[in-house]
């Protein structure tokens, strides 16, 4: 999506008249609220997808069987190493050629941008995901599995009961602060034409040459949902983190 | 599969147009990625430094910019750069300039935190024996402390790198021509071939990316060995 040229045009500093309420209210106020609900929606859909994907990852690494093994590790590896944009970009314009034609089609006739922006999503983030699975479930020290093997647990039993409620009050607040990550990367599915914040601020920008104020806007909206999830995880650490010692 | 498309354009991919023409491709990328690292690091050593002050002001202006840039997606500060730098300044900024600077003070507020980070894990006796052998508080930071705590963030760094590295692609959306910009466009020219393009586009970060997060990870833990400790 290249820029436009008539940026070049000099802008006069001192006649920029600020104009707030054209981007607060009426059809341009309309398509931020659009905007919004939309990086909600993808973010809301790709998170849950993102954490179903993520636990499969890392239990499969975890597990004793090689190939399981190896395949999450590459998983992990190579989706942690490449730009989220081109992953984006290989979904959308790439994935119609490794696709079966029925899957292609069923893409097309619903949401497809939509669709390879939360695949994307999904794949990038559940990367980062199963690694704070895994690092969340090996800290936890060994002797607490054999100890409750040793008061007779099965080896699920001493999962379910002693090692994942530990587990979890470590893994949780990553997995938080790695889904306001992907609420942030979000921003990047406007390159493909969803039509989210970071997409209907610069359209914005495009119409009425108001940018300064849509992309403040823009911008404090993500700053608010950042400051809330970051508030969470603050209160989160401070009544459970401290429980835990070894 | 049509992978002579890529091959026909894999030194494009490489370098751009160079030598008859502006370097492009991975290594500007690169090129971009190494600036943006060596100015983050600065504003990143400062933030850090900042946010450990004892003065509230200080402090809390430190706070402030590394909070707000960790709360706001990278493409949204790169709009800021490219479309406000005119408002600001009266005239146009280069695209290349623009997304470095927006690099610098994204990437500057994780280092920032990393540098913070470093400082608070080093044991509380480095800094007392420092103070205790008549060194001044600075001193103490700038002969003691900071040597100790730098060398242990080099992993940090690397990785904080890595990160650049995958974000100059960002850079493409508002048109500098780098690695991304290449791939689309051959694969705007050719239309022929856009899974293998971005299959290759995907390894070449892929291989830069993964041999840093590798010798990362050696180094972290050749680090580990020689590393003060509280006792």
């Amino acid at each position: 999506m290249p820029a436009r040229s008539s940026r070049k045009q000099r802008i006069d500093v001192l006649n920029y008249q600020f104009d707030w309420n054209l981007v607060l209210s009426g059809q341009y106020g309309q398509w931020i609220i659009d905007g919004v609900k939309i990086t909600l929606e993808i973010s809301a859909v790709s998170i849950v997808f993102t954490m179903l994907l993520g636990t499969i990852v890392a239990v499969m690494r975890m597990s004793k069987f090689k190939p399981f093994e190896w395949f999450s590790f590459a998983f992990v590896e190579f989706f942690r190493n490449t730009p989220l944009l081109i992953q984006i970009f290989f979904w959308y314009f790439g994935s119609y050629s490794i696709l079966p034609d029925a899957v292609n089609e069923w893409l097309y006739d619903h949401d497809f941008e939509f669709a390879a922006g939360v695949i994307s999503l999904t794949v990038y983030t559940a990367a980062f995901v199963a690694e704070e699975i895994r690092a969340g479930i090996n800290s936890i020290p060994k002797n607490q599995l054999e100890a409750s093997r040793a008061t007779g647990l099965s080896f699920l039993q001493a999962y379910r009961y002693v090692i994942l409620p530990q587990a979890f009050r470590i893994i949780i607040p990553p997995l938080i602060s790695q889904s306001l990550n992907l609420i942030k990367n979000s921003s990047l599915v406007m390159t493909i034409g969803v039509m989210d914040l970071t997409y209907m601020a610069r359209q914005i920008e495009s119409y009425t040459f108001h940018g300064f104020e849509a992309f403040t806007v823009a911008t404090l909206i993500y700053l608010c949902i950042s400051l809330v999830v970051s508030f969470m995880i603050n209160m989160y650490n401070k009544h459970f983190l401290l429980q835990i010692k070894y | 599969m049509q992978w002579d498309v890529v091959w026909n354009n894999f030194d494009y991919f490489l370098w751009g147009a160079f030598p008859d023409g502006p370097i492009g491709g991975l290594a500007a990328s690169i090129i971009l990625a190494l600036l943006g690292i060596f100015g983050a690091f600065w504003i990143g050593l400062a933030a850090g430094l900042m946010r450990l002050s004892r003065n509230k002001v200080v402090k809390s202006v430190s706070v402030v910019y590394i909070e707000v840039i960790r709360g706001v997606p990278l493409l949204m500060l790169i709009f800021w750069f490219y479309f406000l730098a005119p408002v600001v300044l009266g005239r146009s900024l280069p695209e290349f300039h623009c997304a470095l600077i927006a690099f610098i003070v994204f990437t500057g507020a994780y280092i920032g935190e990393i540098v913070k980070a470093g400082v608070i894990a080093l044991p509380r006796g480095q800094m007392e024996a420092a103070r205790g052998t008549g060194l001044s508080h600075v001193q103490a930071m700038r002969y003691v402390i900071l040597p100790q705590a730098l060398r242990n963030m080099i992993p940090s760094f690397v990785n904080q790198f890595v990160s650049l590295t995958k974000d100059t692609s960002l850079a493409y959306i508002i048109g500098v021509n780098e690695l991304t910009r290449t791939a689309t466009q051959v694969n705007n020219r050719t239309l022929s071939a856009p899974t293998e393009i971005f299959i290759t586009i995907a390894i070449l970060y892929f291989v830069v990316c993964y041999v840093l997060t590798w010798a990362s990870r050696r180094m972290e833990a050749h680090m580990a060995k020689y590393q003060a400790r509280d006792r």
